[in-house]
């Protein structure tokens, strides 16, 4: 097992060194730099200008030299400054983790406190009126895009409440910290629990039909303990392997869910980044989000075997 | 008597009345204006940039030498009102304008405000300082200008080449405040410090920009407001549905689409609403250095086959204007007549007959039903350049243009504009200053910067300079007309139509002024209140 987890962390670092490098090769590929882009928004390219500024931002060093200069920074903790804002990429980056981790965490809170025990009352309702309605609701849910929900929960909140949650970083009250963070974390999270309650569903099914649960209910259990003690517990691996997918995908739903809930959040800002070509904060930030994708698989995999006693990672 | 009485009545509650109505006109101090921001500008500095979405939220924190008056709509030399500089005069041969400045001024960091600041500006404007701006998109404004002499530390002059009576209406501009010496252009883009009604608190890209007010103003009494607060939204829905929702006293000022502004005025039926001309065209560059447009008769048989009116029909709902280079009227004050402007080729009412003039054009240039010819219109990849493109593509059609549509990222836009490698282009060109200086050498102009299509006709560039030098305005008016239709004539830079956008603020807010010739003049705000 220890050999496992050691051969685990050495992947994870080679897996976060090929990011590093696709990432910086494709943002230099791209067409167009923070300079044009400056000079664009400007509405005019002065030659001699914009080879000063490329010069005083660095970019006009070969590739392999500015590569460098960016993971030993990286190594020291020296993130760089943002092109745009010219403020320490730490300075921009750091206030806005909070923000979107709450967001994601509620996102994934609600996506599995919604889809699990949905999933198992469709299941264990197999057939009926109310399995038939929570399918809807699951396929509605992996249908609307999470833009378009968001957009519509604002209109309703306008027109219903004549009021809509514009972010705070202090909410003064904890109606108004519900509605900024939970309303966009639902709309965001509805397309996971959708899946994670389809996901239970099927996983339930083909556990409910196996025949240790027939043998739990002839030696009387109940129905409560059937499906949530012996069912549920067994159902759920496949369910954890998709939470963790989505915690990963979960961040390309906030680019769309905070630029429509005006949210400054990681998500929004990576976007922002990358149309100005701040590679700084791109970098940067695209290797956090792999940090944290890289991290959670692994900790799905841990989960496995906490969860499984039957699974055992052999050395 | 009776009837005394009751007139005595009548005349005692008139006047308490207007007393009431005088009382409700007293501005009142106090508030922060909530305001949407359409994008998260670059910088902070005015001078590096070269959008309003700079100069609205960062206006209020500077003064320039002289200003154009906030409360009139309309920019021209009439409304020029004094600002840092207390006067100004010409020497007789219009070579020289001198300004007595303004004693007693301080920075927003207490330091005092000299002619040496004003110098340290406009040296840097010029390109002639040590320290340099990292843009520097206006430069060519300033072509004229020998050099800016200060003279004790109140007293300033600006020696010309020639005379230059547009140099007071550039120097008005909301793009021309007075930066202090003792600040790096690094420092302006991050934390600027003026002498205006509101000083910088914060810039939080993506996020937010707040400016509070300036204590020590030295305009006594203003600003009436706390401070003002942007709040950056770059969804227009969101935007707009919290203006809807109350939660901003204003939009974002000329951003609200005719189509949006329809559903504001039902949503929130309260909501002051205007339209208003924000003097940017929308126009065809051309790549007359190649073939095909390198013709002159494909050129004008291009300009020929434009539909205007359908334009401004289907992007704005009838409120849109057409004209030449210059801004129209009534907004605009230098648009030629328009008995002038229908004689030009392709401005005629009767489309059929533009039309059938271009075909017979093509025809003499080689193309036909059976031979068409094919090129790809390029335009950046933004709506309000990306929909007219679509117009222009489906009109050409009618003269046996088959046009594609090329989408450009706006990172690459003015690099692939500047490398000429295009064939037709729809661009937008935004005018600061409603005047023909402003425009005709920014964007026609040989060797100009911004002169994107290197259009270089000698002959215009002559009559650029007299109508610069001409004191005489109905003298200048003529020549500015007669260069605007030869611009035309020539396929210049064949201009489609002048958009009007809308703005909206809530009923308490008081005192805002639309300019009706500039989008980039009329946020110094230091006059607006809230009436709550």
């Amino acid at each position: 097992m220890f050999a496992y987890i050691v051969r685990r962390l050495v992947l994870m670092l080679v897996t976060l060194f090929g990011i590093s490098v696709i990432i910086f090769v494709l943002l230099r590929i791209v067409p167009g730099n923070i300079v044009d882009i400056l000079f664009d928004a400007a509405g005019f390219v002065d030659q001699a200008d914009k080879a000063n500024l490329e010069k005083e931002l660095g970019l006009d060093q070969p590739i392999f030299v500015q590569y460098v200069k960016w993971i030993g920074g990286l190594l020291q903790g020296d993130l760089g400054y943002s092109y745009v804002s010219e403020k320490p990429a730490l300075q921009e980056i750091l206030p806005r983790i909070p923000i979107t981790a709450k967001l994601a965490a509620l996102a994934l809170l609600f996506s599995a406190s919604i889809g699990i025990p949905l999933g198992v009352i469709s299941a264990v309702k197999q057939g009926t009126r109310l399995d038939y309605a929570l399918r809807v609701v699951s396929l509605s849910g992996l249908s609307l895009p999470s833009f378009w929900l968001g957009l519509l929960i604002l209109m309703a909140s306008v027109s219903m409440f004549g009021t809509m949650p514009i972010f705070n970083p202090n909410p003064a009250t904890w109606t108004e910290a519900f509605a900024i963070y939970a309303v966009p974390a639902m709309a965001v999270g509805f397309r996971s629990a959708a899946l994670t309650m389809r996901i239970t569903r099927s996983s339930m099914l083909e556990i409910l039909r196996q025949d240790y649960i027939r043998t739990a209910r002839a030696k009387g259990a109940s129905e409560a303990s059937v499906n949530y003690h012996h069912a549920l517990k067994n159902a759920v691996l496949p369910v954890i392997t998709v939470i963790g997918i989505e915690a990963a995908f979960l961040i390309g739903g906030l680019i769309v869910t905070e630029t429509v809930f005006n949210i400054p959040g990681v998500a929004r800002f990576l976007v922002e980044a990358i149309r100005w070509r701040d590679y700084p904060i791109v970098q940067n930030l695209v290797m956090l989000i792999a940090l944290v994708v890289v991290v959670t698989n692994f900790t799905v995999d841990m989960l496995y075997a906490a969860i499984d006693p039957r699974i055992r990672y052999t050395d | 008597m009776r009837s005394v009485r009751a007139l005595t009545a009548v005349a005692l509650s008139l006047f308490a009345a207007s007393n009431v109505a005088a009382l409700a006109a007293e501005p009142k101090k106090g508030g922060i204006l909530k305001v949407y921001h359409r994008d998260s500008p670059a910088s902070a500095s005015i001078h590096e940039e070269a959008t309003y979405s700079v100069n609205i939220p960062f206006m209020p924190i500077f003064n320039n030498l002289v200003m154009y008056k906030q409360d009139v709509a309309q920019n021209s030399m009439d409304s020029i009102v004094p600002d840092l500089a207390e006067s100004w005069a010409w020497s007789d041969d219009k070579k020289k304008l001198s300004f007595k400045l303004r004693q007693g001024v301080k920075w927003h960091d207490g330091k005092p405000f000299t002619s040496a600041d004003v110098k340290c500006t406009f040296d840097m404007l010029m390109g002639k300082s040590q320290q340099k701006f990292r843009k520097n998109p206006r430069k060519s404004w300033y072509d004229e200008v020998v050099d800016v002499t200060p003279s004790g530390d109140f007293e300033v002059a600006f020696n010309l080449k020639r005379s230059q009576p547009a140099l007071l209406a550039l120097l008005a501009s909301g793009y021309t405040p007075v930066y202090p010496c003792h600040a790096s252009p690094g420092d302006m883009r991050t934390k600027p410090i003026g002498t205006g009604p509101f000083k910088f608190v914060e810039f939080k890209a993506n996020e937010s920009i707040k400016i509070t007010r300036n204590p020590d103003y030295w305009k006594k009494g203003l600003p009436h407001l706390d401070g003002i607060e942007y709040t950056i939204i770059t969804n227009r829905s969101t935007a707009i549905l919290g203006f809807i929702s109350g939660q901003f006293d204003m939009t974002f000022p000329t951003e609200v689409s005719i189509p949006l502004l329809k559903e504001v005025k039902t949503q929130a039926p309260k909501a002051v609403c205007v339209v208003e001309p924000v003097n940017v065209s929308t126009n065809i560059i051309v790549n007359s250095s190649s073939p095909p447009f390198d013709n002159l008769d494909i050129r004008r048989a291009m300009a020929m086959a434009l539909d205007r009116k359908a334009f401004v029909s289907i992007l704005f709902e009838g409120q849109a204007d057409i004209g030449g280079t210059m801004l129209p009227a009534p907004g605009g004050l230098w648009a030629m007549p328009k008995e002038m402007l229908e004689k030009i080729p392709g401005y005629g009412p009767d489309i059929n007959a533009n039309r059938d003039e271009a075909r017979k054009l093509m025809a003499k240039a080689g193309y036909g039903p059976e031979k068409r010819l094919v090129v790809k219109v390029a335009t950046r990849n933004i709506p309000i350049y990306r929909d007219p493109a679509i117009i222009l593509i489906d009109q050409l059609k009618s003269i046996h243009i088959d046009g594609e549509l090329e989408v450009v990222e706006t990172a690459n836009w003015f690099s692939k504009v500047a490398r000429k490698d295009y064939a037709l282009g729809l661009n937008l060109t935004g005018n600061a200053v409603d005047d023909p200086d402003q425009s005709f050498y920014e964007n026609y102009s040989c060797g100009s910067e911004r002169n994107y299509t290197n259009y270089c006709n000698k002959d215009i560039e002559k009559l650029f300079g007299e109508q610069s030098a001409e004191t005489d305005v109905a003298k200048r008016k003529k020549l500015v007309w007669e260069i605007d239709k030869r611009l035309q004539e020539d396929v210049a830079r064949p201009i489609i139509y002048h958009s009007r956008m809308g703005s909206c603020w809530q009923p308490h807010v008081k005192g805002v002024t639309i300019m009706v010739n500039s989008s980039y003049n009329g946020y110094r705000y230091e006059d607006l209140w809230m009436d709550k």
